[in-house]
């Protein structure tokens, strides 16, 4: 029996979630899970809070399962996960921000979202009045010749805010820490009550880049709470956004990273895709982002035949141009000499975190939520997810290379097959509970959510992949050069505000 | 890398001219600016970005200013890294209270004369984050605001003819002729 289902069998089975299983165990059931994730038996897709009751997803990657585990916190208090668990650890810190739950003996006790601004302390929880915030303790670094760095929340370039803590020897970067939070707006707070059609326009803007898969996700998790069957053509369309998201998102980085190691060039050619790209979904859709169009039920737009023509000549351009930017990429000595080698994540770590999307596929992760779990259309069409092993910069260009391809492969697909018929369904009334694991171009996005009976959200929590590539920036830059920081920074391009929610 | 060079060299340019704008939209935008902090601001502006707290969204497109469709630095506008050389603080976002300090600094290291440009439905009003615990409101809710530029997120262009309209009357840009193109003609 795989450690899931021993897992499954040590609790009381909820009646309701789809399309997985939640059971509420005790505490000695909710320590097992820390040992199951310690020994690497189980992955942590997500530990989120409620009032009173602290919730994991958790994921059997050989059995290809996910069921989520619930431990009520009555008196307040759940056993840490974060003490045999490192993933862990930030999420337990911001369900006690949140909530006011305590994980018990928890290695980290520090606060995380909240920096002592708010009106309450723990606005989901009991609230309780806002005390003056002791000055933030960062993680020590000792020794002769250390200086520390401090970077942020507002940095030199047009990105989210974030505070990162260097301690450096020379050039060297003995230890990062970052503080993150910055972009907390309460989002969680916020869906509590809300209509359906709220909340999702509050998904799709959890992280603007992503905000397809933000809305596909909530979405899937909305219709599987009620149970709802989503016109096939609404499933194609939704995969032809989240491609052309995907595209837009992965030029855009390969030529940022390329241009923080001084390479400008390939920034400005990549700029141009990126925009072509943006330029055909407004066409399209109207919407340069593709934002309000993935709704619970199917999609707000079809895509008309002169619509669909213009991508084919997106496509066409890309394959004109994109094999001589791969080789510019790969001619170039003084920028492999930067990506090549620099800020590598062992495999053995990116496991530990199941980190997603390239972060774990460049360090031999092979996960990808299209395929396992898997969701529509993807089992009809034929597609490849790309790992190397080397964990470098250079490794996670790579992967985004090569979901380039597979994206243009998947868009051709997806114009060549896509069904006709209806793009929409009505939800019907009621409530209900559901789940959605969406490969976002970052990586995997889950979205649990609980609607009451007269169809309002109760509670959802949104799990950005950043929450799992976070912590590994910290431990990919370590012994690396403060001027590799940018590039390796880039080549993670962890969201802020998916994160801080 | 010399082919690609080459291509780029010989290919005509894609920096298109700016759309012309709803007339009445314009004509609110420019109310902001009298004419004596046009002429202090001449013909360019240096532009500071501050995310406040947004979904990201607005930076998308703030960056896409810069790609060779769109091109700002024509128009003499342009991004700077500090705020010590800013012009113009272009907030982005609600102002989250995590972020209402940093704001406020950013602000007060800028020199004078300065102004502010909300860009995006959440830097007007909060937009759709307003209400939360979390989320003091728009950015005037951290800094005196002199421009506002809708938008979830704004378009490009939508942004550039907003930022021009700090510099200039906009009916002088209606003929899609940017001033930087007059004043520098491209040559090959």
């Amino acid at each position: 029996m795989g450690a899931l289902e021993d897992l499954l069998a040590s609790g009381a089975p909820v009646a309701g979630p789809a399309p997985w299983p939640r059971v509420v165990l005790d505490a000695v059931g909710w320590t097992a899970i820390g040992e199951a994730l310690a020994e690497g038996a189980l992955s942590l897709a997500a530990l989120w809070g409620e009032a009173d009751a602290v919730h994991a997803a958790l994921l059997d990657e050989t059995a290809a399962s996910l069921a989520v585990a619930t431990l009520a916190c009555p008196d307040g208090r759940f056993p840490s996960l974060g003490r045999r668990h490192a993933a862990a650890i930030r999420p337990e810190r911001a369900i006690r921000d949140l909530f006011g739950l305590v994980a018990e003996a928890a290695p980290d006790a520090r606060p995380w979202l909240d920096h002592g601004c708010w009106a309450a302390r723990q606005p989901l929880g009991r609230a309780l009045p806002q005390e003056p915030a002791a000055p933030y303790a960062f993680l020590p670094a000792e020794g002769e010749g250390l200086h520390r760095m401090a970077v942020g929340p507002v940095h030199a370039g047009i990105i989210e805010p974030g505070h990162f803590r260097f301690a450096v020897n020379g050039e060297t970067v003995v230890r990062l820490e970052t503080r993150l939070g910055y972009a907390h707006k309460g989002i969680e707070a916020l869906m509590q009550g809300a209509t359906i059609e709220r909340a999702a326009g509050l998904a799709g803007r959890t992280s603007g880049d992503s905000t397809v898969a933000y809305a596909l996700a909530f979405a899937r998790a909305a219709e599987a709470a009620l149970g709802v069957a989503v016109p096939a053509r609404a499933h194609w369309l939704r995969a032809l956004m989240a491609e052309l998201e995907r595209l837009a998102n992965h030029f855009g980085d390969i030529g940022a990273i390329c241009n923080d190691a001084g390479f400008a060039l390939m920034l400005a050619h990549c700029a141009i895709l990126r925009e072509r790209v943006l330029r055909t979904a407004d066409h399209c859709f109207g919407h340069r982002l593709m934002r309000d169009l993935v709704v619970p039920g199917g999609v707000a737009l079809d895509l008309e035949a002169p619509a669909a023509a213009s991508v084919r000549d997106l496509l066409a351009e890309i394959h004109r141009q994109f094999p001589r930017l791969i080789a510019l990429y790969e001619g170039t000595a003084s920028l492999q000499d930067r990506t090549c080698g620099t800020g590598i994540v062992a495999p053995g770590l990116a496991r530990r975190f199941a980190a997603g999307g390239y972060v774990g596929r460049a360090s031999g992760r092979d996960f990808d939520a299209r395929r396992m779990p898997g969701y529509q259309p993807y089992g009809q069409l034929r597609f490849e997810v790309p790992v190397f092993e080397r964990g470098d910069v250079d490794a996670r260009v790579w992967v985004r290379i090569r979901e380039v391809e597979q994206s243009l492969s998947l868009l051709a697909q997806i114009l060549q097959a896509m069904p006709p018929g209806a793009i929409r369904v009505n939800l019907p009334p009621g409530g209900g509970e559901g789940m959605a694991l969406v490969e976002g171009f970052r990586g995997d996005i889950f979205a649990w959510l609980s609607l009451d009976a007269a169809g309002r959200v109760r509670r959802c929590h949104l799990r950005d992949p950043s929450w799992f590539h976070w912590p590994l920036v910290e431990a990919a830059i370590e012994g690396n050069i403060v001027a590799d920081f940018p590039l390796c920074n880039k080549s993670f391009n962890c969201s802020y505000s998916g994160h801080d929610l | 890398m010399r082919t690609l060079l080459f291509r780029s060299l010989i290919a005509t340019p894609l920096s298109q001219p700016l759309p012309p704008g709803p007339e009445v939209a314009l004509d609110t935008l420019a109310t902001c600016l009298d004419g004596a902090a046009r002429r202090r601001l001449g013909r360019s502006l240096a532009i500071r970005a501050l995310d406040a707290g947004s979904c990201n969204g607005c930076e998308l497109e703030l960056n896409a200013l810069s790609n060779a469709f769109y091109d700002l630095e024509r128009f003499g506008l342009r991004f700077v890294a500090s705020p010590r050389h800013a012009d113009v603080l272009l907030v982005t976002g609600p102002v989250t209270a995590n972020m209402r300090e940093a704001l406020a600094r950013t602000y007060q290291a800028m020199p004078g004369p300065k102004w502010v440009v909300a860009a995006g439905a959440c830097a007007i009003d909060g937009g759709a984050f307003a209400g939360s615990y979390a989320v003091l409101g728009g950015a005037a809710a951290g800094v005196p605001v002199d421009l506002r530029l809708p938008g979830c997120p704004p378009r490009p262009h939508e942004l550039l003819r907003g930022l021009l309209a700090l510099m200039d009357p906009p009916r002088r840009h209606d003929a899609g002729d940017p001033p930087g193109d007059r004043a520098a003609p491209r040559s090959a």
